[in-house]
């Protein structure tokens, strides 16, 4: 409860802070440059320089936390990854030919790979199924809903949920996780699902399909919304059939769309963290670069040099996944 | 190249019926055009007749085939859309080609299908690009390359030119009809609300008024001989005067004293019965000729002149509480602003509506 008061205050505290500081700042520089001087002109140079300092006033904040929170630890991160585990001794690129040489990494790299290759795909797949087929059902609309639900979750939260779902109990007491019920009712012996090395993976990978699936669908639902409807029925009386509709005149209208959603899930998939480390932390060949980086930076290794190198890596490969994502979204805005 | 039949055909969605009672046969070879203030129903028509709205009521055949249940695609039928609709992630040749891939026709087949109809619709040289390449004019083009190279029984065109700029409109539109004049037997249904389009265009004109059929007649039937005061009014432009009055003799010819004051005296039978019968008397503005005050029809003053060059238009008070009537004059009278004039008609020129129906049918 004390907790919760606390969460409240801050958030009061924080709103109060930013009011105070945008109509403080405002109103000293109107003190400084007054509109209502008492000639003309000396009132529109006022205005005119008034008008050149606001914007960086009000966007002050805002560079100052993504100074400190983005573009320092990018610096420090790259420093560190030229230095050994304490950050002290200068190691050139040691830590680079030692991540090459490690298991672990490998194994990482890999994982994150399957990651990549199943999760954006599946997540946009279903979407675009879930957009689809919502928008031609009554009961549509609930049926977004609770699809888009997991999009609430946080991604531990979600972890935590699924751990029930693969929840493992020795074979003949009573399975609470719905999985091994189901595999128990029909029959089957019990498994420890997520200690099933490799297809482990494709388990943990479920949930962030899950998650993932609610926004993929909401976004392409408005696509498909936006198509013109008279290319649809153009193609009706062209003689496409359902599936040929689809695929031949809807998806392809909405590429740009299907584009950015694909992007964006592929960059959370490379910044995956918090549901291996809640589900696995890696274990039974689960890991992927994030939790390795964690790993070595914070847990047992407390290896800096080896933390901030994997940080790296991870940065280079989303960098420009992004950029060509931004360029995408922008060009869509644009309405290309 | 086929006929259209509609019989009794309507459509209402739940309690509100949108089109009612539509009797319509069409021949090959014949370019209808729909025709009809905005809500009137053209379009809904047309969709009917393409498949894209139900029919809930009556029976649409197409050369004698009952199409009510048929889809879309096995009507025979094209469609030429108002927005154009064409494919945006297809070329121009791929746009045109569609609906034989889906038929599954070979290569060879569709390729001289598409090249066909580019020559015709002089679109070869753009064949390769995608539809935001391509002006207005050449989109809509395209969209009836769409539909040529299908081969149709019956072609569809929804209002194809109102998204087109006024001087693009004229030059589409000729090519329209030359077109047409190029495939003589093909059937054409035409929606417009644009009534220059349809005089120009139409083999006959359905003039569609309140969910219902108003007229079916060639252009100049309908110019001519407007069967009731909606489709008078609705073709021509200006829109024709409508003045009240009584019958005041009957015979080969029909005398009638305006509520205005004045006698106006038109070649339209009438019988005994129809004696003191209150009337509204039509005059087209063109028909409105300067008179001796003796005979004239309309009197009075000009209030506002529209030189237009070839003519000009005269708005002529008509007294309190009544709109004013318009006369289009050959040449430029601007003098006459603020005038007083006399203006008659020759009885040729005249028509009579009792109930808003025309005395010319009984």
């Amino acid at each position: 409860m004390n907790q919760l008061w606390m969460a409240l205050l801050t958030i009061a505290l924080g709103i109060a802070g930013a009011v105070v500081y945008f109509w403080g700042a405002n109103a000293i520089l109107d003190r400084i440059f007054p509109s209502r001087a008492p000639d003309m002109q000396t009132a529109s140079r006022n205005i005119r320089r008034a008008a050149l300092v606001r914007p960086w006033l009000f966007l002050a904040p805002a560079l100052f936390a993504l100074c400190l929170y983005l573009v320092y630890p990018v610096i420090a991160s790259t420093w560190l990854a030229f230095h050994d585990r304490s950050g002290d001794r200068f190691v050139g690129l040691d830590n680079f030919r030692w991540l090459l040489g490690d298991a672990g990494f490998r194994e990482s790299m890999f994982n994150n790979f399957l990651w990549l290759l199943v999760v954006p795909a599946a997540s946009t797949f279903l979407g675009l199924l879930a957009a689809a087929l919502t928008d031609r059902i009554a009961w549509g609309n609930l049926a977004k809903s609770l699809i888009f639900m997991p999009m609430a979750i946080s991604f531990v939260g979600a972890a935590v949920i699924w751990k029930f779902v693969y929840d493992y109990r020795a074979a003949g007491s009573d399975q609470i996780g719905i999985l091994n019920a189901i595999v128990v009712a029909f029959g089957g012996e019990p498994q420890a699902w997520i200690a099933i090395p490799f297809w482990n993976n494709f388990l943990l990978m479920a949930i962030l399909v899950w998650i993932q699936t609610g926004f993929a669908m909401v976004i392409l639902s408005a696509a498909l919304r936006g198509i013109p409807e008279e290319t649809i029925e153009a193609a009706v009386l062209d003689g496409a059939s359902g599936v040929q509709i689809f695929f031949r005149i809807m998806v392809p209208q909405i590429w740009g769309t299907i584009a950015v959603v694909w992007t964006t899930i592929t960059i959370t998939v490379l910044k995956v963290f918090d549901i291996v480390l809640a589900m696995t932390n890696g274990q039974w060949n689960s890991n992927v670069l994030a939790n390795l980086m964690f790993d070595w930076m914070f847990r047992g290794g407390g290896d800096f040099g080896r933390g901030a190198t994997i940080a790296l890596v991870i940065m280079v490969l989303v960098v420009p996944i992004m950029i060509w994502n931004i360029r995408n979204a922008r060009r869509e805005m644009e309405g290309k | 190249m086929a006929n259209l039949k509609l019989t009794s055909v309507e459509k209402s969605y739940g309690d509100v019926h949108v089109l009612r009672d539509i009797d319509l046969s069409i021949e090959q070879g014949e370019l209808i055009v729909f025709v009809g203030p905005s809500g009137c129903g053209k379009s809904t028509l047309l969709r009917m007749i393409a498949g894209l709205e139900t029919i809930t009521g009556g029976t649409l055949e197409i050369d004698g085939d009952v199409m009510n249940a048929v889809p879309p695609a096995q009507r025979g039928i094209a469609m030429v859309f108002q927005s154009y609709a064409l494919y945006p992630h297809m070329t121009v040749r791929d746009n045109m080609a569609f609906a034989l891939k889906i038929a599954k026709k070979t290569r060879s087949e569709i390729d001289a299908a598409v090249e066909k109809a580019a020559g015709i619709l002089q679109l070869t040289p753009y064949l390769d690009r995608l539809p935001k390449a391509l002006s207005g004019g050449q989109r809509q083009r395209v969209a009836i390359g769409r539909a040529i190279v299908r081969d149709p029984k019956v072609y569809l065109f929804d209002e194809p030119l109102s998204n087109l700029d006024a001087a693009l409109r004229v030059a589409t539109r000729i090519e329209i009809a030359q077109l047409k004049e190029k495939m003589p037997d093909s059937t054409m249904i035409y929606v417009t609300h644009d009534q220059v389009e349809a005089m120009t265009l139409a083999s006959r004109i359905v003039v569609l008024a309140g969910g219902g059929i108003a007229q079916v007649g060639t252009p100049m039937e309908l110019y001519e001989r407007p069967r009731n005061e909606f489709v008078a009014q609705f073709i021509g432009s200006p829109s024709m005067n409508l003045l009240d009055g009584k019958i005041v003799a009957t015979g080969k010819v029909t005398e009638v004293q305006l509520a205005s004051g004045g006698k106006v005296v038109g070649n339209v039978p009438t019988v005994d019965a129809d004696l003191g019968r209150a009337v509204r008397v039509g005059i087209r503005p063109e028909h409105l000729v300067p008179a001796e005050p003796g005979k004239a029809v309309c009197t009075g003053v000009v209030t506002i002149t529209e030189a237009l060059g070839e003519v000009t238009l005269l708005y002529i008070d008509a007294g309190e509480g009544r709109a004013p009537i318009v006369a289009k004059l050959p040449g430029i009278h601007q003098g006459l602003r603020h005038k007083p004039v006399a203006l008659g008609a020759e009885p040729d020129k005249i028509h009579l509506f009792a109930d808003g129906q025309s005395l010319l049918y009984r």
